[in-house]
């Protein structure tokens, strides 16, 4: 058994200790908003928070997160009312929407560290992510959006 | 590609649903999947007749909830916005309380255009356009009447608004209300389609009704279908393309935790597990003896050459003769000949394949994103040893389709592995798996030529494209030239008196599939190149040696116009270059220009204006979005694409040696739409070929060297 905290949850999973955190989330855990892509921390769709980092959870073995506070896109708000979510949703950026839990998550990791970002800290941090469905132009206007949301207080 | 056109009278019934309410359904006459080779495909349920399965489109409850079927699958074009959309528009519904439904497979839901069931050749919008429109106002006029026959009025007296019908003396029913009577309701044999002036819905960007699940986790895709008792499983697949297991020792690998079963199945050896990296461990312990099969030798150099050779063996068929070409560049004043070549390319959707599978003594049930139902069935339900009418498929949202998802290959492996360890199963794809096996946009070898007048004026244009024949594997037989080889080339736009396009089919020993813009792109590549040669040749600009071509193409003239307009063609800031390019497809039209500047060897494009005239839209915003999706994708194409084989194995396997673009190598995209009354052309693939040659263009604009190979990357480039 292995403790570990998602999203705000204590849970303890029985799973082998070399087993990614991607697959404890998707498989033992039922929660399936973090995808699989690439294996290889190459894509970023499988990217989660642990301990306030975007991580990419593909490559990260169970062992490595015992006791450690990670957070997915099912927690990053209860409502979809977090700052991303709600510019990601105003500036419809999704189009298959595969890769959006990564982008999302990653976006949220940036505005945290950084509220302001302009376009050459937005490369720096999703340039990790890849879209195959090209939304790039919108995820750049979105987080944009979200940076103002959060300013203007009509988000967290 | 030929159009049914179903009267209104024959393909709308309706019927009281068995919880109560009205459920619209609408069926074709006559044996929809005629059209295209698909029939063979789609047998067991296409054979079955036609007319007497209602599929519901629409279904209104006594609670007022709708609920709108589509019946194609949302891969990111849009369909789950734009269809009900179509609906909604003369149905008079509060459009963001609906619920959307894919549909299962039925006959109402082949399209006539693709013989199938079947999401693609950017037709969705096109063929639903009357379809559904009509259906929306079928229903109207139904719930108008049932309202009418309640209040005893003139329906004439009554009208639909917003979920209700109102009456003249103030009365309103909802829809809900009104639901058993109106399913009771004669059809009206023909509805009065509002007039694009009084659209409300239609034209008007909206959001997309699938965004709010893909912001918290909660959609759907293939790959996070749950299930109890549910089982995962990982596929070894030959290293080489076509290969079979020799010989197999699974001890090893049945000793591992979690495992299951390790069988052999006809798509390779599946490992059964209570999880996937279960599964996935015990796949590397797995002692198989490969037989290569016929592919052993294969590689790239083999494939040119053996494209290349055919090509010299002959001209091949003729798709298409005016005039006399070879006579006509004979007495031409300037010739000019080139031959270019097309590279094989991978689908690389973000979803790897995947497909679940529950095999029960009751059928099957398959839970799949596919492209093409009927196909999944028929494929599921040969893998169980059962009837296509055991097997209900249920169409997940889809992670990236692209046209990979118009293959089945994935589905065997997970309904024999269910059959096997009676489970439902769900067999996922690694991305080296889905890298090494795909099923490959083919290559093509192109050998194009041109006369000029003395004028300067194209008199003569041959072009012979050489390459595989998807359709020939994916829906045989293929009588003549393969449709899907010659888009782009056989409607040809530019005036030219003589011309010739003809095609050799040269297949490469591998699975070759369709993939977002399928020929268009490799054949606009050539053509758009091919008139930036003759435009040197003619000592033109390309732009006006385009426009010079164009005298009877109002819509082409007028994008390629816009184009050059925005992105002030011939006046790029000093180190930029510009490349023009313009296509049909699909019956869109579209032009595109590409800046960029060349420093050091290295190539950056700036950016990218795009116009396009795809007649009316449904909804503008994904119109829009499309088209960057498109340029997104044939940017990664040109810059990179290409999948090299070895020893018939595949060399790419991940992201890192198969490139796509990202978000820090964005060119500035500029989308204008030209406003039109014409009919929707489609828009998810059209945007894609041009890019390509608009960025070659613009090297050779900057270098005076001309690409005729792709990717550009491995290229060397001279500073400009």
């Amino acid at each position: 058994m292995t403790r570990i905290t998602v999203n705000n949850q204590v849970v303890n999973v029985d799973a082998d200790s070399d087993t990614p955190l991607l697959w404890v989330l998707r498989d033992h855990l039922g929660m399936t908003g973090t995808k699989f892509g690439c294996g290889m921390a190459l894509c970023g769709a499988c990217t989660v928070h642990v301990n306030g980092a975007a991580t990419r959870s593909c490559v990260l073995p169970l062992s490595a997160v015992e006791g450690k506070s990670i957070t997915t896109i099912e927690g990053l708000s209860s409502d979809r009312s977090h700052a991303v979510q709600k510019a990601w949703l105003e500036i419809d950026v999704p189009q298959c929407g595969y890769c959006q839990s990564g982008q999302i998550m990653s976006a949220a990791a940036l505005l945290k560290s950084n509220p302001k970002p302009n376009d050459a800290d937005i490369d720096a941090a999703m340039s990790g992510n890849i879209c195959r469905c090209g939304t790039y132009p919108r995820i750049r206007r979105a987080i944009h959006r979200a940076a103002e949301l959060l300013e203007t207080g009509a988000s967290k | 590609m030929s159009q049914v056109s179903p009267t209104r009278r024959d393909f709308l019934s309706a019927t009281a649903t068995v919880g109560g309410g009205l459920i619209l359904a609408l069926t074709l006459p006559g044996t929809a999947a005629r059209s295209k080779a698909a029939a063979a495909a789609i047998a067991p349920s296409g054979a079955r007749q036609s007319g007497r399965q209602l599929n519901a489109w629409l279904q209104i409850a006594r609670d007022n909830s709708v609920t709108v079927i589509v019946d194609r699958s949302e891969m990111g074009q849009g369909v789950y916005t734009a269809l009900p959309m179509l609906l909604a528009e003369e149905l008079s519904i509060d459009f963001d309380a609906i619920r959307i439904v894919a549909a299962p497979v039925g006959d109402a839901y082949v399209s006539p255009g693709n013989g199938g069931q079947i999401t693609g050749t950017s037709n969705s919008v096109q063929e639903s356009w009357d379809k559904l429109r009509t259906a929306g106002a079928t229903a109207r006029t139904m719930l108008i009447s049932a309202a009418a026959q309640r209040w005893r009025v003139d329906p004439k007296h009554c009208r639909a608004e917003n979920g209700k019908v109102v009456g003249a003396q103030g009365h309103v029913l909802t829809y809900g209300e009104l639901a058993d009577a109106a399913a009771l309701q004669p059809i009206p044999k023909d509805v009065a389609l509002k007039s694009r002036s009084d659209f409300q819905i239609i034209g008007k960007p909206r959001a997309r009704t699938d965004t709010p699940g893909k912001l918290d986790g909660s959609a759907e895709f293939g790959l996070d279908v749950k299930l109890p008792r549910m089982l995962y499983a990982a596929l070894a697949q030959s290293p080489v393309l076509g290969g079979k297991v020799k010989a197999l020792d699974s001890s090893a690998a049945e000793k591992m935790a979690g495992v299951r079963k390790v069988l052999l199945t006809s798509s390779g050896v599946v490992v059964v597990a209570e999880h996937f990296w279960q599964a996935l461990k015990a796949r590397r312990v797995l002692n198989i003896s490969w037989d290569s099969g016929p592919n052993a030798e294969l590689d790239n150099a083999a494939i040119h050459a053996l494209l290349k050779r055919t090509a010299a063996a002959g001209p091949g068929l003729s798709a298409r003769t005016d005039g006399d070409a070879a006579a006509a560049l004979e007495s031409a004043k300037q010739r000019l000949s080139a031959a270019y070549y097309l590279p094989l390319l991978a689908h690389a959707t973000m979803e790897p394949m995947n497909c679940t599978a529950d095999v029960k003594a009751d059928g099957c049930d398959l839970y799949v994103g596919t492209q093409v139902q009927q196909v999944s069935q028929t494929t599921a339900a040969a893998a169980a040893g059962i009837s296509a009418e055991q097997v209900r498929v249920y169409t997940t949202l889809i992670g990236g389709g692209f046209g990979r998802r118009l293959d089945v290959d994935f589905i065997p492996a997970a309904v024999e592995a269910s059959k096997a360890v009676g489970a439902p199963v769900k067999v996922i794809w690694t991305r080296e798996d889905d890298m090494t096996h795909d099923t490959y946009r083919p290559p093509a070898y192109e050998e194009v030529s041109g006369g000029l007048d003395a004028s300067g004026k194209l008199v003569a244009w041959k072009l012979h494209i050489t390459s595989p024949s998807i359709t020939a594997r994916m829906f045989p037989p293929v009588k003549g030239v393969d449709d899907s080889v010659i888009e782009a080339a056989v409607n040809n736009l530019y005036d030219v008196a003589n011309l010739e396009v003809s095609y050799s089919r040269q297949e490469i020993g591998i699975d070759v599939g369709y993939m977002r813009s399928v020929s268009h792109a490799p054949n606009c590549f050539v053509i758009e190149s091919f008139m930036d040669e003759l435009a040197a040749v003619a000592g033109k600009n390309p732009y006006d040696f385009r426009l010079q071509h164009l005298a009877n193409r109002p819509r082409q003239k007028r994008v390629l116009e816009l184009a050059a307009g925005r992105a002030g063609w011939g006046k790029a800031p000093a180190g930029r270059h510009q490349g023009i390019a313009l296509m049909e497809g699909y019956k869109t039209h579209i032009a595109q220009v590409a800046e960029i500047s060349i420093v050091g060897g290295e190539l950056k494009v700036h950016k990218i204006v795009c116009v396009a005239d795809c007649g009316q839209m449904v909804n503008p915003r994904i119109v829009e979005s499309q088209l960057e999706s498109g340029i997104v994708f044939g940017l990664s194409a040109a810059l990179w694409g290409e999948v090299t084989i070895a020893e018939g194995r595949v060399k790419q396997t991940n992201f890192n040696n198969y490139r796509l673009l990202r978000n820090n190598e964005m060119p500035e995209l500029q989308i204008h739409l030209v406003d039109s009354d014409e009919l929707p052309g489609g828009i998810g693939e059209v945007a894609v070929p041009l890019v390509a040659p608009a960025v070659c263009n613009a090297i050779f604009a900057a270098t005076g060297k001309r690409l005729r190979t792709l990717p550009i990357g491995p290229q060397k480039l001279a500073n400009a």
